[in-house]
């Protein structure tokens, strides 16, 4: 007996007293705290695997370097507007006024170890959170992931792009370089366009008079205390929303709407998550270390009166810029004294209105389809050609304004003339959406098209037989039952049919929503059926 | 009126005009003496180089701008262009120009120093005009005002890095990278092509000289933040992260979620 106990304890000390050590710990803690609860239910959490559905986890871990990096550079940055005179490393800028936020930009690229480095960091990875921001966005907008019961978190994912967009702006101005406050010209310049209360707002920005005293400091707080505080917030309400709601998956046998296929966090998903997270920061260092980014050393102080050549803001700003660009010259008009700057107001409500029609799709296709389902699968784009051609027109319309504000580098680099690109590029604005909107459609019903004759024919398997009456045909090879599923296994949707209400009165609003539900699906190539698919089973 | 006419009587009838000729040379004299920019000044030339110049003028670029470098529809008259802008022009490539175009296009320079410097000799003997200063009068200036300069009165067309940017009508202002010194000045002085001419009134010599040094510091030091994607600002780091970092990092996505075989 006491053999046995003996064999009992050595056993285990043979395996590792690092294994008892982190039972003890754990057992303590979860006696204190319970957490066992959450780790199992958390643990058990499915994931699916596809490498679209990894896009948000890019934005979250460069979100780390972001705030890691960001750190690091408020330790020895000066937030201040006071005039100083450099006397740094840096020659072409020895002895020149500048303000207490350049000068320790500066002094924290030349003269602190590793803050070059990390100044790099932080911007490139500002970058690339913002572009998987993006591109996530764009992920879910064309698989169909926003709808039922998602709207929330689409939304919630929305302003969290739009914060992202004022970190990155407020980021991009407190260096108080030449390019840096010539961005926020353009932006007190538009403040300034708004008919009655432009003028007291842009005072109210800026302490007085453009540029001031006063921007640096403010725009400081907002970047490092209450924009990030909103951003984690979000973060955490879109992560707890995204566990509630289970991710979506896409189509495949044994996947249905019902439950979720795929790894469990613990410990396959997080293996690969941690993973993946060194694997973005790794690439995020590469860059920085290789590549400059913002060299605010070439742009000089900020200064009102020299604007540079090639002067643009970071790329998720551009489409803005791109805006204002492609305005055409001259329109404006005074009423009383005051100036109505139409080439400023127009770019603010097109933008505005283009933001808000992208915050609320969800909820203007849930009115359209009046579809109250849940819905956990995800859509291939082609099987809602309107959605998908609409979702292209938008990349198309962005597209364009985004080039609008390369328009001068584009001028030089292809060597042709600036108001050629400018002209060429306000009648794309116009002409290119709707283009793409067309061949989006036509592509996506070409595509459904293809699918259906797969699923009800098979590969064609370049096998070419003689029949005994002479006739000559090709031998297909009917799909197997997985890849059948994958595209048999889709929603139809049809135009909604326009009925009196429980009054016997057709109201305006279904009739709204019966032309634009005719818009959307009217034009569909319907799913194969079980019927046909037996039929042709000969 | 008649008092009027005695009193101006005792002066001679041409005192005026005299007072206003003496007036002319004596502020048109001491221009050319500050701005000194007499062409024989510097170096010594020779009856033979000036006949040397005309000839290859004549062969070279009298199609245009004129046996006598009058000047035609096709070009402008170089009568007082001086050395400096035959220097600017052809020691750059610029001229003769390889077709008519917006603006003419830098190519590989056509002429030996020699030949350049004799048609050089030859305009510059036309009428008074810049002369092409010493290489070595165009150093040691300061770069950290140059760089102040530059920032103002340069940087709105060749971008604060001297990337070069876009002007209207398919017009560019060209990279200042690698640029010899004396072509730097002489841009500056008589404002080839679209540039506007920044005259010693305007940006004085020494002034000129922190400029170059500016440049000749970009140059020499190249971005210390590592590649620097051609200095063209936020354009091409947007691309960058888009094409590279987001590119990459999907390529991983697809390579992390690809089932094992």
């Amino acid at each position: 007996m006491s053999v046995a106990t003996q064999k009992k304890s050595t056993a285990p000390t043979s395996t590792g007293a690092g294994m008892r050590f982190v039972g003890g710990v754990s057992n303590y803690i979860d006696e204190r705290t319970s957490i066992s609860g959450a780790v199992k239910f958390l643990g058990r959490k499915i994931f699916p695997d596809h490498w679209s559905f990894m896009l948000g986890e890019i934005a979250l871990y460069s979100f780390i370097v972001i705030l890691l990096s960001g750190t690091f550079l408020t330790f020895f940055y000066d937030p201040s507007m006071v005039e100083v005179h450099y006397d740094g490393s840096y020659v072409p800028l020895k002895g020149i006024h500048m303000s207490a936020a350049y000068s320790s930009t500066l002094n924290l690229t030349f003269d602190i170890r590793g803050g070059l480095l990390m100044r790099q960091v932080h911007h490139w990875a500002a970058l690339l959170f913002v572009a998987a921001i993006g591109l996530h966005m764009l992920r879910v907008f064309f698989t169909g992931a926003f709808r039922k019961p998602r709207e929330i978190n689409w939304v919630i994912g929305f302003v969290l792009f739009i914060l992202a967009m004022a970190e990155g702006f407020t980021g991009y101005s407190l260096p108080d370089d030449l390019l840096s406050g010539n961005g926020l010209r353009i932006i007190d310049g538009m403040i300034k366009a708004m008919p009655g209360i432009g003028t007291w707002i842009s005072y109210l920005l800026f302490g007085g008079e453009f540029p001031g005293n006063d921007v640096i400091p403010r725009l400081y707080v907002l970047h490092i205390m209450l924009l990030p505080a909103l951003v984690i917030a979000l973060i955490a309400i879109h992560m707890v929303l995204l566990i509630i709601n289970k991710h979506t998956q896409f189509a495949g046998p044994g996947r249905t709407n019902d439950n979720v296929v795929g790894s469990p966090i613990l410990p396959v998903f997080a293996a690969k998550a941690g993973g993946f997270f060194f694997l973005v920061f790794g690439i995020i260092m590469l860059i920085a270390s290789l590549f400059t980014i913002n060299p605010i050393w070439n742009y000089g102080p900020y200064d009102p009166s020299p604007v540079s050549a090639g002067t643009q803001p970071d790329w998720y700003i551009g489409f803005a810029d791109g805006m204002l660009r492609l305005m055409p010259s001259g329109w404006e008009f005074v009423v009383d004294g005051y100036t109505w700057s139409l080439n400023l107001l127009v770019p603010i409500v097109v933008l505005m209105l283009f933001i808000v029609i992208v915050m609320v799709y969800p909820f203007i296709e849930a009115w359209v389809t009046g579809d109250k389902r849940e819905h956990h699968i995800a859509e291939r784009p082609r099987n809602q050609p309107t959605r998908t051609a609409i979702g292209a027109a938008g990349v198309t319309f962005y597209a364009v304004l985004w080039a609008g504000a390369a328009s001068d580098l584009i001028a030089t680099h292809f060597r042709t003339t600036i108001e050629g690109v400018i002209l060429t590029l306000q009648i794309l604005l116009i002409v290119a959406p709707v283009a793409a909107f067309w061949m989006a459609k036509k592509i996506a019903l070409a595509l459904q098209r293809k699918d259906r004759e797969l699923v009800l024919h098979g590969y064609e398997s370049s096998r070419i037989v003689r029949l005994p009456g002479g006739e000559y045909r090709e031998i297909h090879t009917p799909l197997d039952e997985f890849e059948q599923w994958k595209l048999v296994s889709f929603d139809e949707y049809a135009p909604a049919q326009l009925r009196p209400n429980a009054r016997g009165k057709i109201t305006i609003g279904a009739r709204m929503r019966s032309s634009v539900s005719r818009f959307y699906f009217e034009d569909r190539i319907a799913p194969v059926v079980t019927k046909e698919l037996e039929s042709q089973k000969h | 009126m008649s008092r009027t006419v005695n009193r101006k009587g005792r002066r001679h009838p041409l005192s005026s005009l005299v007072l206003i000729l003496v007036g002319l040379f004596v502020s048109g004299g001491a221009y050319a003496a500050v701005t000194g920019t007499a062409s024989a000044a510097d170096a010594p030339v020779s009856a033979s180089q000036i006949e040397d110049g005309k000839k290859l003028f004549a062969s070279n670029c009298a199609s245009c701008h004129g046996l006598s470098a009058q000047g035609s529809a096709a070009g402008p008259s170089l009568i007082g262009a001086g050395a400096l802008s035959v220097e600017f022009q052809v020691g750059s490539g610029r001229m003769p120009m390889s077709g008519s175009g917006p603006q003419a296009e830098k190519k590989p320079v056509q002429f030996t120093q020699p030949e350049i410097d004799a048609m050089a000799a030859w305009v510059a003997s036309l009428a008074p005009g810049p002369a092409v200063p010493e290489a070595s009068s165009l150093a040691g200036g300061d770069p950290s005002n140059g760089a102040e300069l530059f920032r103002v009165n340069c940087a709105m067309c060749h971008n604060v890095a001297g990337a070069g940017g876009a002007l209207t009508e398919g017009k560019w202002a060209p990279s200042l990278r690698n640029i010899d010194p004396v072509h730097v000045y002489a841009a500056m002085v008589t404002g080839p092509q679209n540039m506007p001419v920044f005259s010693d009134m305007n940006i004085t010599p020494a002034e000129k000289n922190d400029i170059i040094a500016y440049l000749k510091f970009l140059d020499e030091n190249p971005s210390v933040g590592g590649m620097d994607l051609g200095a063209l600002g936020p354009v091409s780091e947007g691309l960058f992260v888009w094409i590279f970092a987001l590119g990459g990092l999907v390529a991983i996505t697809i390579w992390l979620s690809a089932k094992s075989n």
